[in-house]
């Protein structure tokens, strides 16, 4: 009798699952099967191994682990100071705060400080480095998908910092480790877990990425997601479009698998 | 750490918030240009919050778009702690990997994708587009993020406090609100604030799902920026904005004097005993 | 857990509370009512002026909702679910719904006012005898250039893009029939070739093109030429003349080998509950005052000639946006061809984005 009023409380989230998880993709994976006309295919499998998709896969990856790791960079040592300061739970907020702006609107923001005549060129311009293209270039693209993915990373290694027993710390600078030796020995081995799935929440959408790609990049970065897109709402070659989804899932789920919890 | 490491950690820190708000402190710099565009500067004016307060459409998508992603996100955090505690009860590690992996899909899935899915599905299932059928998918796609800020709290408390608790005699519902609920606290406002960001950004899935006269604040954007956005819709984000930075520092302030009263209330009250 | 509780409770009062708001707002407004009637247009494609009008003097209600691209809107008519009862596709589109029975045919005793259309722009081959459909904007591709930030002399052709004095000053607008047409008609090819040798060509040709082409990008094309970002962009023509009105300097061109006649018509969707109104409204903007206000609005190129005869000179006589005769005989519409051809061309744009420099 327990356990069944226990388990009657998982119906909503297994109804979830079933609803909104299992329903697309078993629609997804039967659109993978359909070509532009409706007739059932394997095309778009051989198609997505076509030189032109491998690319844009690899693409992908690059760029997703160029924005983790970026993302990593500047966001750990945020969390990091964030946890020393007065009112820390504030600053956290404050973080999350412009994600709350449209994305849109921001990255016409981007464009005029980014652009020929915006405000970055004409800082670089007094300081005498002369205008550089900063709008559609890697850089750019990098940069803004880091500023939007921020936020993602910064939160579970903020957790998992604020987790972190403060007399371990202690205990390491007692028996005379640097506070690199610490850092590199302690605290990081332990807060690993936000790490990891800091990493998880920016790596995986990130190679899914669109709009900003056309926005920041001009289309010069193709990644899946630019892909997918296209499929869906230009093309209409929603089988193609579905195919891309379908590796994009596979991926996923390895990703999870590898990066999973052993404990 | 020294005075000189701490100097430099502020300027660390001082340089992310920077950064973070300069786009932001752009769109608001422009909100009160003459010019009518984001770019050159004709002069100082008032104009574009006129014209936000004269336009009832949009303060109509406002209210929705706050009723949407205040909903939205309340439900999908009661759905996704739910949810986290069903993923910390598998104790194998095969099947919890399963089950993370499909919570995780629609994180992973790009919106148009899920927008297209979800649209395929409401007109299937006979749910009429419009304010239902968004508050489901947002509750959908919130789900998992929820749950993935939930978990790793839950993961991390020792099984050992529920044991003691059970030992004391604490029925399942009493381990669930006096326990395990205010452990993962931090989880849970942390997956709310998740949701809170995914729904208002949310764009694809929304403009996809909606129908029948319904409207969210950034479908409204997309589908103005095709004549470049109007500075309304900067005077509004800025309105906005400075609504919610107000709402979330005044929230703050006090929740810590209540906490701190509460805090002095428990130690008198081990003073007394 | 009581923070939590009050946290929750808080959460959904306001909820409801803005709820409430909202609906006391909607039927203030007259939205709940029953005479509405949802227009389904591209974002700021009507002058506001004129739905009040037409308000006003009809007493029904307009819901103008809108969309950003054609397939997305075709995507949304086809799932149902939600009612339009005017939307405004392009012509390959409407000939796309037609196959696909999304549309109502029109009864053209009930617009009187189809007359003032010109001749030129009726009974054309996406939609014979305008059936289905009734002329609202057209226009053409052409190039918008920059004299200031020209090198060489003002491009009058396609193929003048290719001038090394252009590296990396070309900004495209993000449509494979778009790019891919006028690599075909710079080789002198109809932009609905499906010859595969012509399209590998045109590809290979577009391939070289890929230094000078800085972005390729969507409505944001129009910020970004106005701006001065780069020297020349591809674009549609009423983009051109927004663009125009934003920054005097820049000047439109319709190249000479030819290029793309675009339409967008206004249709009835199947899912039409406000039939009568549908008409009503057609009629109301098929009007020439009304179409001469919208055309001045909105900037496009209106179809209607008796609405062009109200127009003031400096836009009637404009030759960029109301091309001679001579330069609209090298005009193309854009044939409907087919999905799979389709796809192949969206193939090829994408492989030419994917070309690196």
């Amino acid at each position: 009798m327990v356990t069944k009023a226990r388990n009657l409380y998982l119906i909503p989230y297994a109804m979830w699952i079933a609803l909104f998880v299992i329903a697309p993709i078993v629609l997804i994976v039967y659109y993978s099967f359909f070509d532009v006309n409706g007739a059932f295919t394997f095309d778009n499998y051989a198609k997505f191994f076509t030189p032109v998709y491998l690319r844009m896969t690899f693409n992908s990856f690059w760029y997703a682990l160029l924005i983790t790791f970026f993302s990593l960079l500047v966001a750990y040592p945020t969390a990091y100071l964030l946890t020393r300061t007065k009112h820390k739970q504030l600053w956290l907020l404050l973080i999350i705060l412009p994600s709350w702006i449209n994305l849109l609107l921001k990255a016409y923001a981007f464009i005029g400080l980014f652009g020929t005549y915006g405000l970055t060129n004409a800082v670089l311009e007094t300081l005498g480095i002369g205008t550089q293209q900063i709008l559609f270039t890697d850089f750019s693209f990098v940069f803004v998908s880091v500023y939007i993915f921020i936020p993602f990373m910064v939160l579970p290694i903020y957790n998992a910092l604020e987790e972190l027993n403060p007399t371990l710390v202690y205990a390491s600078r007692d028996l005379g480790a640097s506070w690199w030796t610490t850092f590199r020995r302690v605290v990081f081995p332990l807060t690993l877990d936000g790490v990891k799935s800091g990493a998880q929440a920016v790596f995986i959408p990130a190679l899914s990425l669109f709009m900003i790609t056309r926005l920041i990049a001009g289309n010069r970065v193709i990644t899946l997601g630019t892909a997918i897109e296209q499929h869906f709402l230009v093309t209409q070659d929603w089988g193609m479009g579905a195919t891309i989804a379908v590796f994009l899932i596979i991926a996923m789920a390895l990703i999870m698998l590898v990066t999973g919890n052993r404990r | 750490m020294n005075k000189k490491g701490a100097r430099l950690a502020n300027l660390y820190l001082i340089a992310v918030f920077a950064i973070l708000y300069a786009p932001i402190a752009y769109l608001m710099a422009y909100s009160f240009n003459s010019g009518g565009t984001m770019h050159g500067w004709d002069g100082f004016t008032l104009e574009w919050y006129g014209e936000v307060f004269a336009d009832t459409r949009l303060l109509i998508i406002v209210l929705n778009t706050f009723v949407i992603a205040l909903l939205s996100s309340a439900i999908s955090t009661i759905l996704g702690v739910i949810g986290a505690l069903a993923i910390r009860h598998v104790r194998r590690r095969q099947p919890r990997n399963a089950l993370l992996s499909l919570n995780n899909v629609l994180i992973v899935s790009p919106d148009v994708i899920i927008g297209a899915s979800f649209l395929i599905l409401f007109t299937m299932i006979g749910i009429k587009l419009g304010f239902t059928s968004v508050l489901l998918s947002h509750i959908a796609f919130s789900v998992p993020i929820v749950v993935l800020m939930v978990l790793p709290k839950l993961q991390e408390m020792s099984p050992s406090l529920i044991d003691a608790a059970r030992d004391l005699g604490a029925s399942g519902w009493d381990v669930l609100t006096k326990v395990v609920l205010p452990y993962i606290k931090p989880g849970i406002f942390a997956g709310f604030f998740m949701a809170l960001t995914y729904s208002l950004d949310d764009f694809a899935v929304t403009f996809f799902v909606t129908g029948n006269g319904f409207s969210t604040l950034s479908v409204e954007i997309y589908s103005r920026a095709r004549q470049g956005v109007s500075l309304s819709i900067n005077a509004l984000s800025t309105l906005l904005f400075l609504f919610t930075v107000l709402l979330v520092i005044g929230y703050y302030f006090i929740n810590q004097r209540a906490s701190r009263s509460q805090a002095r209330g428990a130690e008198g009250g081990r003073a007394v005993r | 857990m009581r923070q939590l509780v009050q946290m929750f409770a808080a959460v959904f009062i306001v909820a409801f509370g803005l709820m409430y708001a909202t609906s006391l707002l909607n039927s203030s407004q007259g939205y709940s009512g029953g005479n509405t009637l949802t227009i389904y247009n591209w974002g700021d494609y009507i002058d506001p002026d004129l739905l009040a009008e037409f308000e006003e003097e009809s007493g029904v209600k307009v819901i103008y909702q809108t969309f950003d691209s054609n397939e997305a809107m075709m995507t949304k008519i086809e799932q149902g679910g939600t009612t339009f009862d005017i939307s405004v596709p392009s012509e390959y589109a409407i000939s796309k719904m037609k196959e696909e029975n999304l549309l109502l045919p029109i009864d053209h005793s009930k617009l009187p006012n189809l007359k003032h259309i010109d001749e030129r722009f009726m009974n054309l081959s996406f939609d014979p005898d305008n059936e289905y459909s009734v002329p609202y904007f057209w226009g053409t591709v052409g190039i918008v250039y920059n004299p200031d930030l020209l090198e060489g002399e003002a491009p009058t052709s396609w193929n003048d893009l290719w001038d090394p004095s252009l590296r990396n000053n070309i900004l495209l607008v993000d449509g494979a029939r778009e790019v891919i047409g006028f690599g075909l008609n710079s080789l002198r090819y109809s932009l609905n070739d499906t010859n595969e040798d012509h399209l590998q060509e045109a590809k290979r040709k577009l391939d070289a093109l890929t230094p000078n082409v800085k972005a390729i990008v969507g409505d944001e094309i129009k910020m970004l030429l106005a701006n001065e970002e780069a020297a020349v962009g591809v674009v549609w023509s009423g983009d051109a003349s927004e663009i125009m009105t934003e920054n005097e300097k820049l000047d439109y061109v319709v190249p000479e080998e030819g290029s793309n006649l675009w339409f967008d018509n206004m249709v009835i969707p199947k899912t039409a509950r406000n039939i009568e109104g549908a008409y009503a409204f057609m009629n109301f903007m098929l009007e020439p005052e009304h179409a001469a206000r919208n055309a001045e609005y909105v900037g496009y190129s209106t179809p209607n000639k008796e609405a062009l005869a109200l127009l003031p000179e400096d836009i009637s006589g404009d030759t960029r946006f109301y091309p001679s005769p001579e330069l609209t005989e090298k005009l193309e519409v854009y044939d409907n061809l087919g999905k799979k051809m389709l796809a192949h061309y969206n193939e090829l744009f994408l492989e030419f984005k994917m070309h690196r420099k």
